[in-house]
């Protein structure tokens, strides 16, 4: 009897446990279509960058995080409407995404946006340019005076160049570098683009606490180096901090 | 950094870069990656096989409730059919499967936190109390994945339920009106002409629309990834994408045309089944009925 007694008090108490550390497990929310930030590695789950950092951020603030994918085009709408807590898919911190969700400090440097093309005598201020939808460099596209094609996904826009229906992609340098260097048909353009404050982890407005908790380990990153580690590692282009 | 097969299948598969092409394809084919696209033709097949009797079971009650005597029933059945109808699924897809979550967050959030005292919507953010999510978030994620395939079984239920009831009414409209009368003569009634009269009969009117749903409803469900289920669109997109050895053992260029043709084999496979089974269908469905089609 005695030992039933005891053993219901450990169930009870596990479970306590558990609730309470169910409290605590964060939906991670990603593209998973842009390496090297974040991609499905061949196993079929989320690789990358922004994986790596996200699960030691975890740890360093004492979560428990599971990683899900969201297309891009919908990625904010589902954050805010609750069905994840953080998105960590390359997005640059901007005054309009700003406006709608939080962001905690950047987690990379202002990565130049990179021109990608089959020659180098595309033309890119009259030309057509491909860009992915909702992303910094769609805008810049938008308003630079050349022909914008917008894609849902980042794959797309590649291929647009490739069989010709944009003359140029405009991406993050970080993204088009690995293709170009194993394409040789694709180059890198000389020129790039300045747009951008650096990558930062989205967050619902409401969510302060969190917030608070991933900035706190992110700045604990910065200060042992270990994210300039990583950035080295994944993003091999990209001013360290 | 490049990213180890992990576990596979075939022990060879450590290091593709040294195989034959046929050793490459059987690994590569057996990559985790590739297990996902296999399981994703399964929830395909399961959403199939779950919305299809379900849709059928909305349409029915549609129809009964569109025929009903007590203006409230009728007035209902014909609003579900007409409006569901009238709404592009896409919108209806977006807009219904957003609205059923948070109505059930909001009602859960109601019963089991009532000293809450945020406020659910802050801005733009919609927040219950933990306990309230739904599923919550401390789940497993196969929890919120049947919890995403069960709400778009209920989506895809209720879309294609509303064309399924505008079928059936018109089928049970179109057994002839000499049956009914002589069901009534015989002294059955109105319940009884109804389940051994009308419903055994409409069938044969019904199949064809019906035929056509199915067929439809096969089509439709790459709309999945709408909703959060990773359908076998995704996953065709996702392997067809080119990718670099950086990131991959397999690195491969743009092979989305050939995964796409694979799906589309599949879809064709599907219907011409489909179709096969459904003629056979309406042959026996037809056998002594006083239509052209009918075999005596």
């Amino acid at each position: 009897m005695k030992k039933l007694i005891l053993s219901a008090a450990a169930l009870a108490l596990s479970a306590g446990m558990a609730l309470a550390a169910s409290h605590s497990t964060i939906r991670m929310g990603t593209e998973g279509a842009y390496p090297p930030y974040n991609f499905i590695n061949d196993k079929g789950e989320v690789d990358g960058f922004e994986r790596e950092l996200g699960d030691e951020l975890c740890k360093r603030a004492k979560l428990k995080c599971t990683w899900v994918t969201n297309e891009w085009d919908s990625i904010i709408p589902n954050l805010v409407s609750g069905n994840y807590d953080t998105i960590m898919a390359g997005m640059s911190i901007t005054p309009e995404r700003d406006e709608v969700i939080d962001f905690t400090q950047a987690y990379t440097q202002p990565d130049p946006s990179a021109y990608m093309a089959l020659s180098d005598s595309v033309d890119i201020t009259g030309g057509v340019i491909a860009a992915q939808t909702n992303t910094i460099q769609a805008g810049f596209v938008a308003q630079s005076g050349a022909t914008l094609v917008e894609f849902a996904t980042p794959e797309e826009t590649i291929a647009a160049v490739r069989n010709g229906e944009a003359d140029a992609v405009l991406a993050d340098k970080s993204y088009l570098a690995p293709i170009a260097a194993e394409d040789s048909s694709l180059v890198l353009l000389a020129k790039e683009e300045l747009i951008g404050g650096g990558v930062g982890m989205g967050l619902r407005e409401s969510d302060g606490e969190l917030k608070a908790k991933f900035n706190a380990a992110i700045q604990s990153m910065k200060d042992d180096g270990t994210l300039n580690a990583l950035i080295a590692k994944w993003l091999p282009d990209s001013a360290p901090f | 950094m490049s990213p180890s097969g992990g576990r596979t299948i075939f022990s060879y598969c450590t290091d593709p870069e040294t195989l034959g092409r046929l050793a490459w394809a059987s690994c590569y084919l057996t990559t985790g990656k590739h297990m996902g696209l296999y399981w994703s033709f399964l929830t395909v097949l399961a959403l199939l096989a779950i919305t299809a009797p379900t849709a059928l079971l909305f349409g029915f009650g549609g129809a009964v409730a569109a025929r009903s005597h007590f203006f409230a029933s009728r007035w209902f059945g014909r609003f579900y059919i007409s409006v569901v109808r009238g709404v592009p699924d896409i919108i209806f897809f977006m807009f219904f499967v957003i609205a059923i979550d948070q109505g059930l967050e909001w009602a859960r959030h109601q019963i089991l936190c009532p000293d809450w005292t945020e406020p659910i919507r802050q801005g733009n953010d919609f927040r219950v109390c933990p306990a309230a999510k739904l599923p919550l978030s401390s789940a497993p994620q196969w929890v919120h994945e049947v919890y995403g395939f069960f709400t778009a079984v209920l989506t895809f239920s209720i879309v294609f339920g509303a064309f399924a009831a505008n079928v059936l009414f018109g089928a049970m409209q179109a057994v002839p009106q000499g049956q009914l009368e002589t069901g009534a003569a015989y002294g059955m009634s109105r319940r009884q002409t109804f389940w051994r009269i009308l419903v055994p009969q409409m069938w044969v009117y019904a199949l064809p629309g019906l035929s056509n749903l199915w067929m439809i409803l096969i089509k439709a469900t790459p709309l999945l990834f709408l909703l959060g289920v990773e359908d076998i669109v995704y996953w065709a997109r996702e392997l067809g994408g080119s990718k670099t050895a950086r990131f991959s053992d397999y690195p491969h260029g743009d092979w989305r045309l050939w995964y796409f043709l694979g799906l589309l084999v599949f879809y064709l496979v599907f219907t011409k089944i489909s179709e096969a089974l459904l003629e056979r269908l309406m042959r026996r469905l037809s056998r002594g009925q006083a239509t052209l089609g009918a075999t005596v």
